[in-house]
């Protein structure tokens, strides 16, 4: 046996290792991607069919909708961040496995964004002009919902990684959650709205984007702790 | 090291406590002479840990399950087709893992075990769902294991032929 620290694959082959499974599951399994992506898509579309077509009730009503809807999509694919590894005894081997588990934890988080944050982003346009957005606020819209979804899939896995272990945890996930998402749905609709109207609204964008930072430096941690409790 | 005991006289639990996974109320594991919680890298880069269920995802390839492993463990000397070719898993490479029975998972379980560069060895109940040229195997590939100076714990509920020595305890 020879000695194990001079060949331990390096820290961001582990990253990556984790970011490009995770992808490969998501293709392989597009249905996961994609019902929470049909979910805020059908409820954005639904919401101008059930209030009218009135240009300015659309418009006001236009941001909050858009970001609660994406708050309830990402809240849907969060349940599953966790649980299929968990079933099949994959997050035991990340537990032991020699990488540090902040770092594999986040590579799954980063995974979960791509295939729920980044569509939702991509597609929102789409829907937010069936709400008469002016072009220059769908371009803000777009940004919060970036950085919106970056927080939101990050403060979602420690929610995930406490609840992985319980059945049906959803509902018990979305408690938890809710409180520390709460900041970013104010922010990111008011922010819209603040453009919608013309108004400076650059505050709500650094607020959301120190919130997204905050969320990267400090939820690995916190959820490698939940996963090593919940996994005992 | 053989635990042996019947279902659910805990050995499952103490395994899954030496490999971290379980807290102790009291005592302590040590490797190498530290606590393993204060150099939890370092002791997991020298054990592989063969569960219950098989930790692998089903809808990826046998070579994309090992592919992953290998950016994870320090990967040993074994060419992967030769460890293949031995667990007798060579023709399954291209298939997704669900359409492999659970005996074939095992032996994809080991293959992961042969390829990872590691001197523990944690086998927890190692012969479920194996046929007989497989149980022979897995002792087989125990004493290669313990003839090169590795380390191996393993539980089981019946009697284990290995010709190396071994400290069977009973719970």
């Amino acid at each position: 046996m020879s000695d194990n620290e001079a060949q331990q694959p390096a820290i961001l082959a582990g990253l990556i290792a984790v970011i490009r499974r995770d992808l490969l599951l998501a293709w392989k399994r597009p249905g996961d991607v994609l019902n929470p992506l049909f979910f805020f898509a059908m409820v954005c579309t639904l919401f101008p069919l059930a209030v009218g077509p009135g240009a300015t009730q659309l418009m006001f009503i236009g941001p909050g909708v858009l970001w609660v809807a994406a708050l309830l999509a990402t809240l849907l694919s969060l349940n599953s961040l966790f649980m299929s590894d968990y079933e099949d005894g994959s997050l035991e081997q990340l537990l032991v496995s020699p990488q540090p588990l902040p770092v594999l934890v986040l590579g799954k988080t980063i995974a979960h964004w791509l295939c729920s944050g980044v569509p939702l982003v991509l597609v929102s346009p789409l829907l937010a002009a069936t709400y008469r957005m002016p072009t220059d606020v769908i371009g803000v819209m777009m940004l919060t919902l970036t950085l919106g979804t970056v927080c939101l899939s990050l403060l979602g896995s420690i929610g995930a990684a406490l609840t992985v272990g319980l059945n049906r945890g959803t509902a018990l996930l979305s408690l938890l959650i809710l409180p520390l998402a709460m900041p970013v749905l104010l922010l990111g609709a008011n922010t819209v709205s603040l453009a919608a109207d013309n108004e400076m609204y650059s505050t709500g964008i650094w607020a959301l984007g120190a919130y997204a930072v905050a969320a990267l430096s400090l939820s690995p941690y916190a959820t490698a702790a939940a996963l090593r409790i919940s996994n005992e | 090291m053989l635990l042996r005991g019947q279902n659910g006289s805990g050995k499952t639990s103490l395994m899954r406590a030496i490999a971290g996974l379980l807290s102790l109320e009291s005592g302590e594991i040590l490797w190498g002479g530290e606590p393993v919680l204060q150099q939890r890298q370092l002791f997991h880069g020298s054990l592989v840990w063969l569960a219950h269920s098989s930790g692998l995802k089903a809808d990826l390839t046998l070579v994309e399950n090992l592919e992953f492993e290998r950016a994870l463990r320090p990967q040993s000397a074994h060419e992967p087709e030769h460890v293949f070719e031995r667990l007798g898993i060579e023709r399954l490479k291209g298939l997704p893992v669900r359409f492999l029975s659970a005996g074939q998972q095992r032996r994809v379980a080991f293959a992961r075990m042969l390829l990872a560069d590691v001197s523990l060895w944690l086998l927890d109940e190692p012969f479920t769902n194996l046929d007989q040229d497989g149980r022979e195997l897995v002792i087989e590939l125990t004493e290669e294991h313990l003839a090169s100076g590795g380390l191996c714990v393993m539980s089981a509920h019946q009697d284990v032929d290995i010709a190396a020595t071994i400290k069977t305890v009973s719970l």
